[in-house]
């Protein structure tokens, strides 16, 4: 008796389809178990995140107010993997989008509304591309390793705003504490219903929409996914391969900005230390899990929403810590690669064995 | 002064040392594992834990090889065994591991432990300037210059070496001269995962004797930078794990000497370093110098072989 595998002529599409689903109910199945050995009831626990983020209508939005800055991040760095580019540095380019935008709103002094609006967006826009522009650059230019420079900028990202928010941005009135002064009425977005949920919700799903039509309508989503998928054939084909890494590198770093833009402005009005969560790396695992499709972003980010206002009030009642929710998104992660295995292959046992 | 700096140089560089020993295993086998951050904490929290409870500072360091082992044989089970996308797999587990840490590490965090204590080789700790700090040093620092000359003559002068170096190069070619790649593979993959959990007891266990969340703080991911700088060979790895010690205890100095630079941008400098460091490498991988494995990152089936 021999376990083999063989490759499947074609793709098993019910298994296609049902493999994130399975993924998910797989890790929360061993996370229970992790759960248990932390000394918490599992079953309690899920229930407790359910009905935080969706029990109730401001528990919806709450979950709505999460989903937010993961549809910006996650499509960014979906974006950069349709080129098969790794943009890991989400995290980083969050809090230079924060920066940017902070730094107009704090210090620019407009006094209209729409212009503080447009040059807040565009200051994090700008400040994030930049930031993951780096990577870009010296992956088209040199051939870098992307991964490495884009996540080692996170901690410089990170140390920066740092460095501002306790030294030369500190709020002079804010009692040490290591954050800016508040915005003004004028740089802060619209909020919704008596919750915290605000107009950067509405703009993610727009970017989204955006997002989807430039990859599936114009001709540059289409290089994007050529030179993804065979570089060769792209150069042969007359693409610019080292302006397109650039540029996808550029845009999806900006994009990530946004959610720092979206968070200064319609959330947290000021910027401070800790201000995202590693909202950059549950990105990675949107952009994967959505198998790098703008709808499915906004679907999986809402999933991840739900996991982080859970994960929130389980710190409060057992004093969990806020990081477990990696180690369930890496259990995702894991049980998605094995599910990808069974996509292409089928497992047969076969008798005595086979001679190759 | 001098003396003083260039201890702080290694006892800093040492976990970053034992990392990237265990990520040129993974590499020299052709696999990629970006677990390496996630791996050290846990080596850092199981070693902790371990020896807290044994009061054992051996059994925490077989402690932390063990469970970052473990660990590894996740990443490698998925690689190898499944073929599946290396950089995601081993993103997963740098997740896994943070978050893994995190819970079982919350009620160990303000605990104390003896740590290592330094030991003296009789001569050649009174060798001027380098005695002190090579020689006046914990038996973990010791072990590592070991392992440093172990893993050269492993690759460079046994045969199972070379046919770890030939699953990097061509898996195909080792699979047709009855190399059993995914069981070797399997292998390279959890014992250097093994050597990098060590690198994690030696944060907690010797560099500061406690545990805290998140306490490798990026040095797994400059590990994974330095394999490249190394040229995949460990002699180069001892260098370079040095070279971010001592930019670590210059930092350090600076800011115990009350310099007014602000710490956050002192402390950005290793960092910024490794990138400076890791395109100069690059480059000169590309003028020919080193070699990276040819098959890096690429899974291997056997239907594929031509």
């Amino acid at each position: 008796m021999q376990l083999i595998t063989e490759r499947r002529e074609i793709s098993s599409p019910l298994f296609r389809f049902s493999a994130p689903l399975i993924s998910i109910a797989l890790a929360l199945f061993i996370a229970g178990f992790l759960l248990l050995a932390g000394g918490v009831n599992p079953l309690q626990a899920y229930r407790e995140i359910l009905i935080e983020s969706l029990g109730s209508l401001y528990g919806l939005s709450e979950t709505l107010v999460k989903t937010t800055p993961l549809i910006f991040a996650g499509l960014g760095v979906s974006l950069a993997f349709r080129m098969q580019i790794w943009n890991i540095g989400a995290e980083g380019q969050i809090y230079m989008g924060a920066m940017g935008a902070s730094w107009v709103a704090l210090f620019s002094g407009i006094d209209n509304h729409w212009v503080m609006m447009f040059a807040m967006f565009s200051a994090a826009f700008i400040c994030g591309g930049l930031w993951a522009g780096v990577a870009g650059f010296l992956r088209a230019r040199w051939q870098v390793n992307e991964v490495i420079v884009t996540l080692l900028m996170n901690y410089i990202a990170i140390l920066l705003v740092d460095y501002l928010i306790y030294g030369p941005w500190k709020d002079p009135k804010g009692f040490n504490f290591p954050l800016t002064a508040q915005f003004s009425d004028t740089a802060r977005l619209a909020e919704y219903f008596d919750t915290r949920l605000h107009s950067g919700f509405f703009l993610a799903i727009f970017c989204a929409l955006l997002l989807f039509l430039f990859m599936e309508r114009t001709i540059w989503g289409y290089e994007i996914k050529v030179i993804g998928s065979n570089p060769k054939a792209a150069r042969y084909a007359g693409m610019k391969t080292g302006l397109a890494i650039f540029t996808v590198l550029f845009l999806s770093g900006a994009i990530a900005g946004l959610a720092g833009f979206s968070e200064v402005a319609g959330l947290q009005h000021r910027l401070q230390h800790g201000l995202s969560p590693g909202y950059g790396y549950t990105a990675i695992i949107i952009a994967w899990l959505a198998k790098r499709s703008a709808v499915g972003v906004v679907i999986v980010a809402f999933l991840m929403g739900v996991l982080l206002v859970g994960g929130d009030s389980l710190q409060l009642l057992w004093q969990l810590p806020v990081a477990f929710v990696y180690a369930f998104q890496g259990l995702i992660l894991f049980f998605l690669l094995a599910a990808d295995f069974f996509i292409q292959y089928r497992v047969k046992l076969v008798r005595g064995g086979i001679n190759v | 002064m001098f003396e003083i700096l260039l201890d702080a140089t290694v006892r800093a560089g040492t976990p970053i040392l034992f990392a990237t020993l265990g990520a040129i295993i993974n590499e020299r086998a052709g696999i990629i594992n970006l677990g390496i951050e996630g791996l050290m904490l846990i080596g850092a929290v199981a070693g902790f834990a371990a020896t807290h409870a044994s009061g054992s500072l051996l059994i925490g360091v077989i402690a932390a090889f063990a469970m970052a082992f473990i660990a590894g044989a996740i990443h490698a089970f998925i690689t190898v065994q499944l073929r599946g996308n290396q950089i995601v797999s081993g993103l997963a587990l740098t997740m896994f591991g943070i978050g893994m840490t995190a819970l079982f590490g919350r009620g160990m965090v303000g605990l104390t432990i003896d740590g290592f204590e330094r030991v003296a080789i009789p001569g050649l700790s009174e060798l001027p300037i380098v005695g002190k700090a090579f020689f006046n040093q914990d038996l973990l620092i010791y072990f590592s210059f070991l392992l440093v000359v172990a893993i050269w003559l492993f690759f460079y002068r046994t045969r199972w070496g070379l046919e770890v170096r030939t699953l990097g190069e061509n898996p195909a070619v080792a699979d047709t001269c009855g190399v059993p790649v995914n069981r070797y593979r399997f292998l390279a993959v959890t014992i250097g995962s093994g050597i990098v959990g060590i690198g994690g007891a030696y944060l907690s266990l010797a560099y500061t004797p406690m545990w805290i969340e998140n306490m490798s703080a990026g040095r797994g991911w400059i590990a994974v930078a330095l394999v490249i700088f190394a040229g995949w060979s460990s002699p180069k790895a001892l260098f370079g794990a040095y070279l971010f010690g001592g930019i670590t205890a210059m930092q350090l100095r600076f800011q115990a000497m009350g310099t007014t630079i602000s710490a956050h941008l002192l402390q950005m400098l290793p960092y910024f370093f490794t990138i400076v460091v890791l395109i100069i490498s690059t480059l000169r991988l590309q003028k020919g110098a080193g070699q990276q494995p040819e098959s890096l990152g690429l899974p291997y089936d056997r239907e594929d072989r031509k």
